[in-house]
């Protein structure tokens, strides 16, 4: 299994029957391929619906895209809606979930996520709001990139959000951001504890015993 | 009340310098015969108020890649390379907004609110020059309305009135934008005899738009 499909497969355990989701671009779409069999899942794209499916291929209908801009189609049952209520949904707090990529998440749980100074400027799109507002707030990324880790002690890029992250879920571990801390919940298959203290820059709390991810 | 008026027409309304908002997310809703004249008809120094700029050749990527636009005000340039390198070669102007933020933003302009309390941005650089205002011990950002000269509409349906039904994601800032310009132009996929759209369907009501762009009929 590759690192992005565990991470996926990880995250997707999280999401509970019944919950409203929203995917982030990237890694995090991955995460619908994986929703534990008898548990029905409502994902809400923010240009405007809920219930709808991954992406398809073939006759699309020119109307109905992802964020992303990919074809996809309306299940039975979807809602379609504006961006005034799709927002509404997301920061009124009617989001059980929200998962996003990340580029760093510091030692109190902040995610930055939307640019890197001088290189990259995408725009923040809906990840502001999205962490603003969902109910629980999952950052599903690598562990570490360019040889350097992502969880740090105190993110150099810009912002998010100030609020705190529910769960940061890598290649090599589970983490819950806590008030006292980064707390080491599970790590990844054949992953020591060492290996991932190792490799991320800032304290972990570490329990006795720490379980491998049930995956 | 004659609303129809030929593409050019309505395309030649616009000045060199108006301010523009335009329906769509990444190009999906997007007017796009409306968009094609903007570019012919070679309009420069627009501010773009939209989602975001789509992708190089689609949508509001063509006004970017014609050097129409003078300032872009959207959540998202991430998918326009084009974008982004008139941005930082300075040639373009671009203000980021969080997506929910620029729909409140229009939303208020339309709504007649002086603007909206959002938590969203708070603590980061969204929050720089902001005031911010504390609702029952909670802090939010005053986030300001935004207006518009015209609004260049995509709907699903429009009657001969101007009542407008949109379909599934072409929806998104588009009822949005309606409300929030001077003058209001639409282009629709289809010209339907007043009544045929039920009134439950109509999520811009005709009172709002200007002008609906006629369809051509073309031979050879």
């Amino acid at each position: 299994m590759d690192e992005k499909t565990l991470i996926a497969k990880r995250v997707a355990l999280e999401l509970a029957d019944g919950n409203l989701v929203n995917l982030g671009i990237g890694l995090p779409t991955l995460v619908a391929r994986y929703i534990p069999a008898g548990r029905h899942v409502f994902f809400q794209s923010e240009n405007g619906i809920i219930g709808m499916s991954g992406p398809i291929a073939g006759a699309a209908n020119p109307d109905l895209t992802d964020a992303g801009g990919n074809p996809i189609s309306a299940l039975p049952g979807a809602a379609s809606f504006d961006s005034a209520m799709s927002f509404g949904l997301i920061r009124g707090g009617h989001l059980d979930i929200t998962v996003l990529g990340g580029l760093q998440v510091d030692e109190e749980g902040r995610l930055a996520n939307w640019m890197v100074p001088g290189k990259m400027v995408p725009g923040m799109g809906g990840a502001m709001d999205l962490v603003s507002g969902a109910k629980r707030v999952i950052v599903a990324m690598q562990h570490v990139a360019k040889g350097e880790s992502k969880i740090v002690k105190r993110c150099a890029l810009p912002l998010t959000s100030v609020r705190r992250v529910d769960l940061v879920v890598t290649d090599l571990a589970v983490i819950e951001p806590t008030d006292k801390g980064l707390l080491l919940k599970e790590t990844a298959p054949g992953v020591t504890v060492e290996q991932v203290m190792a490799a991320t820059a800032c304290e972990l709390i570490v329990p006795a015993s720490v379980p491998e991810m049930a995956l | 009340m004659k609303k129809l008026i030929s593409l050019a027409d309505a395309v030649a309304l616009i000045p060199d310098g108006a301010v523009l908002m335009v329906g769509g997310f990444m190009g999906v809703g997007t007017p796009p015969n409306l968009i094609d004249e903007l570019v012919n008809q070679g309009k420069r120094g627009l501010t773009v108020i939209a989602n975001d700029t789509a992708l190089p050749g689609v949508g509001i990527g063509k006004l970017i890649a014609a050097k129409a636009v003078a300032r872009v005000i959207a959540s998202h340039i991430g998918l326009n390379p084009e974008t982004q390198r008139q941005m930082i070669a300075g040639e373009t102007e671009v203000e980021l907004v969080p997506q929910g933020t620029l729909a409140e933003r229009v939303r208020a302009a339309g709504f007649g609110l002086g603007g909206v309390l959002t938590p969203t941005g708070v603590g980061t650089v969204v929050e720089e020059g902001k005031r911010t205002v504390e609702v029952d011990g909670k802090t939010f950002l005053l986030e300001k309305p935004l207006k518009a000269d015209f609004a260049l509409i995509n709907a699903k349906r429009a009657d001969y009135y101007g009542n407008l039904e949109y379909a599934l994601t072409a929806r998104n800032f588009n009822p949005l934008m309606a409300m929030a310009a001077e003058t209001v132009i639409v282009e629709a996929e289809d010209i339907v005899p007043v009544g045929v759209i039920p009134p439950d369907a109509v999520a811009t009501p005709n009172v709002l738009v200007d002008y609906i762009v006629a369809k051509e009929r073309r031979h050879g």
